[in-house]
């Protein structure tokens, strides 16, 4: 019991506290130490927090709208009338994912144009596939004596998914989601390049004007919100294996 | 000019552009094959060492490739070392982890029965441990070859060459097929090597 607690608290409170505590511990140094007035200029506490809102704005909403459509097509695929056409899918996911992030963007950039709409929909696009995958792994993986067992103690169809499939399909789903999400944080930093903002800006603009210290603020807080994210998710993954 | 004229108008720069993005791909991966594997079976001695670099391992690989170029910029400048420096980093994680957990899922009634035939421990580690983690390793140098091969292309940012340049070029000249170009290369190289690289998993598996 204690030690559950103990890990409880280290998992949840202890080093989400220090990761936060150093993003907020470097934020302070470089506003008040940039080192040089081009440095200054773009080190100030509005503009870090419009680039750290701008790049949480991004994977927050095509994280979210990914997950809306990535779970329920992959429980569709796994339903009896559509599973036919379920491998197929997984091949064209796995080609999909097998694309770089880069030219995921740049291609939406010469179809759709510059801008944080564009850098969303990209993102959007390129998170729904490990979320797919997985709902749809996470269900196929199920043992068929499980789902009939249900099946034949009347439970209706949408109960046996509600309460059987699921459930035991979550801990892999939560997995997709951690997976995307990551990748996501990694992907948004490159909208930079077609105009969408974010901690990018920050790595680019450091690197064209020479300031190493622009570039480590913005690798930095990138990298601690992606570690942070990558952390939490893990935590409730972990929380619903246990349960 | 759309991107069918200058893949064919261009298509001596682009060949040169794609064997140097291979070749950076290929040197990063051979350098993190060699220092991975050598990792990966060190640490199945010991379990804490294991659980060390595993989270090392997996916390570099959630830094976004972008922060890890600008993180290392300062100390190497911009250039082909930096990019190579980067790359190396990524792929060493998958290796790592799948020499690690091919050596360990080897059941335990094979090695006692190798150790019982009077196998010395280098033996047994060259005859039989990695023999039988062969398929898994080959995974893991898959899944590295591919990612490594996505952050070539952002790496060329910085200078390190290879077909990312057809990317950034295109859009600060806003030249639409140059990237198009460029993305489809980059995008046929990746899914091409885990095609190939998927493969020779499946005939390692098989033996």
């Amino acid at each position: 019991m204690m030690q559950e607690l103990r890990r409880k608290w280290k998992g949840w409170i202890l080093v989400p506290a220090i990761l936060l505590g150093l993003a907020i511990g470097l934020t302070v140094y470089v506003v008040n130490n940039p080192g040089g007035t081009m440095a200054a200029r773009m080190l100030t506490y509005p503009s870090i927090f419009r680039y750290l809102r701008e790049h949480v704005l991004m994977v927050l909403v095509s994280c979210l709208l990914a997950i809306g459509a990535g779970v329920p097509i992959g429980i569709m695929l796994t339903r009896p009338r559509f599973r036919s056409i379920g491998r197929v899918v997984e091949n064209i996911v796995n080609v999909g994912q097998t694309i770089p992030s880069l030219a995921i963007l740049a291609l939406f950039f010469t179809f759709l144009g510059r801008g944080f709409n564009t850098a969303v929909f990209a993102l959007w696009l390129y998170s729904i596939l490990p979320i797919l995958r997985n709902t749809y792994a996470g269900i196929m993986s199920i043992q068929p004596g499980i789902i009939e067992a249900a099946h034949g103690m009347g439970m209706t169809p949408l109960h046996v998914l509600g309460r059987i499939e699921l459930p035991l399909a979550y801990p892999v789903i939560m997995a997709g989601v951690r997976t995307a999400v990551v990748i996501n944080v990694g992907t948004a930093t490159l909208a930079t390049f077609i105009g969408a903002g974010g901690l990018g800006d920050l790595i680019v603009t450091g690197i064209s004007v020479g300031r190493p210290i622009i570039i480590f603020t913005g690798a930095a807080l990138s990298a601690i919100l992606a570690i942070l994210l990558d952390h939490i998710l893990g935590q409730i993954e972990e929380r619903l294996v246990g349960s | 000019m759309n991107v069918f004229e200058f893949m064919i108008t261009r298509r001596e720069s682009l060949w040169h552009l794609t064997v140097e993005h291979f070749y950076l791909v290929f040197l990063a991966v051979l350098i993190a094959v060699i220092i991975g594997i050598i990792v990966g079976i060190i640490i199945t001695y010991s379990y804490t060492a294991s659980v060390f670099a595993l989270t090392i391992c997996q916390v570099l690989m959630t830094v976004p490739s972008m922060a890890m170029l600008g993180f290392l910029l300062p100390f190497f400048g911009i250039g082909f070392r930096t990019g190579m420096i980067a790359l190396v980093l990524y792929s060493l994680l998958p290796i790592v982890r799948n020499t690690y957990t091919g050596i360990r899922e080897i059941p335990n009634s094979i090695l006692e029965s190798a150790y019982g035939m009077g196998m010395t421990p280098w033996h047994v580690l060259l005859r039989i441990q990695v023999p039988l983690a062969l398929p898994v390793i080959m995974a893991g140098i898959r899944t590295a070859t591919v990612m490594v091969i996505g952050i070539a292309a952002i790496a060329s940012y910085i200078g390190a060459g290879g077909l990312g340049e057809l990317i950034f070029h295109g859009i600060s000249r806003t030249q639409p097929y140059r990237i198009l170009a460029g993305a489809i290369l980059i995008s046929i190289m990746a899914v091409m090597a885990d095609l190939i690289l998927g493969w020779v998993e499946e005939r390692l598996m098989v033996r």
